[in-house]
């Protein structure tokens, strides 16, 4: 079964590496974006498994959209992805799906 | 009571690429070990073999402190701040990734395999501005001493990182027996076997075992051989 996961981070360029490293497996379907908006109306349009926070996501950020998404969609697991390319991803989204 | 978590080098996970033969003391890329996802803020401890004039094209990093210590050969590295740079063995690199920064590592000999240990630490504030280091060390002073190598201070020795942690790296002779003090209290040390045979806290450790050990102030080291050289990385437990 392929799962979902929604990636917001704020670099450009790490965004377009993370939708390449999430795409390039079959049992997953990666959406990147780099804004809260893009991500809060991808969640009101279609399912989410996972969310992903990425780089340069200010504290006050975070906390709204953690609040935003758990009243939306309050089933959805949210877990900090630590970038490094696919050094870490597997791993992060492994424990997050148990 | 201290405890203790001992990973043998042959429970690495492993991936051979050709050009690449990776060791990894915890999950990375394609091994996935759920026993084996971190210890305190230790994520990554990987032990690369790089073949020459191979390595890693420009790829991203965030908030992750990067610390690269080769063993044996040299790695050219070019980043996104600017820098470019040779750190050969006896050097050690680090990086604060923060914000986001990218970043090429290759061998820079083309004759000449590169051996590197890269080590990566969960930073104890996110979203710094990316920073970037290398020092030479100071070898004689690592002869039956833990010299250190990196601490959080940049005022105190070796290079400094945005964490709680210290490094400290160590050559010792057959017979020689020392204590480690912690530095701060809460944090655990693991303890990576380069060469040699040691004896930590009443386990014996062989080339390239690591040794996890928390719930303490103090351990006790012993060189079994005269090759033994050992990295501390004395570290919180807790993620921050």
């Amino acid at each position: 079964m392929q799962i979902t996961i929604l990636y917001i981070g704020r670099d450009p360029e790490i965004t377009i590496v993370m939708n390449r490293l999430l795409n390039a497996r079959p049992e997953w379907k990666g959406i990147c974006v780099c804004t809260d908006e893009e991500a809060m109306s991808i969640l009101k349009a279609q399912h989410v498994d996972l969310v992903l926070l990425g780089n340069g996501i200010n504290p006050n950020c975070e906390k709204a959209l953690r609040e935003n998404v758990n009243v939306l969609k309050p089933k959805i697991k949210i877990i900090q992805h630590y970038g490094g390319g696919s050094g870490l991803l597997y791993g992060e989204i492994m424990t997050a799906l148990g | 009571m201290s405890q203790f978590i001992l990973h043998k080098e042959n429970t690495r996970g492993h991936a051979n690429h050709g050009w690449l033969n990776a060791h990894h003391s915890f999950s990375f890329a394609n091994y996935y070990n759920p026993e084996r996802m971190h210890f305190g803020v230790l994520r990554v401890l990987n032990d690369d073999l790089i073949d020459g004039g191979m390595g890693f094209g420009s790829h991203p990093h965030d908030n992750m402190e990067i610390i690269t210590i080769p063993l044996a050969g040299a790695i050219a590295h070019k980043d996104s701040m600017g820098n470019s740079a040779v750190i050969k063995s006896g050097e050690i690199q680090v990086m604060s990734a923060g914000t986001g920064v990218s970043h090429s590592e290759f061998n820079a000999l083309a004759d000449e395999q590169l051996n590197l240990l890269q080590i990566w630490l969960f930073p104890n504030k996110k979203n710094v501005t990316p920073r970037y280091d290398q020092q030479a060390l100071n070898v004689e002073a690592m002869h039956n001493n833990f010299q250190q190598i990196l601490s959080p201070s940049a005022d105190d020795a070796g290079v400094w990182i945005q964490q709680d942690a210290w490094f400290s790296l160590g050559k010792f002779d057959a017979g020689f027996e020392t204590e480690y003090k912690i530095k701060k209290a809460g944090n655990g040390v693991y303890a990576f076997v380069i060469s040699g045979e040691v004896t930590i806290d009443g386990q014996t450790l062989s080339k390239r075992d690591g040794l996890g050990i928390w719930d303490t102030d103090s351990i006790s080291f012993k060189a079994n051989t005269a090759d033994a050289e050992v990295l501390l990385m004395d570290i919180p437990m807790e993620l921050n």
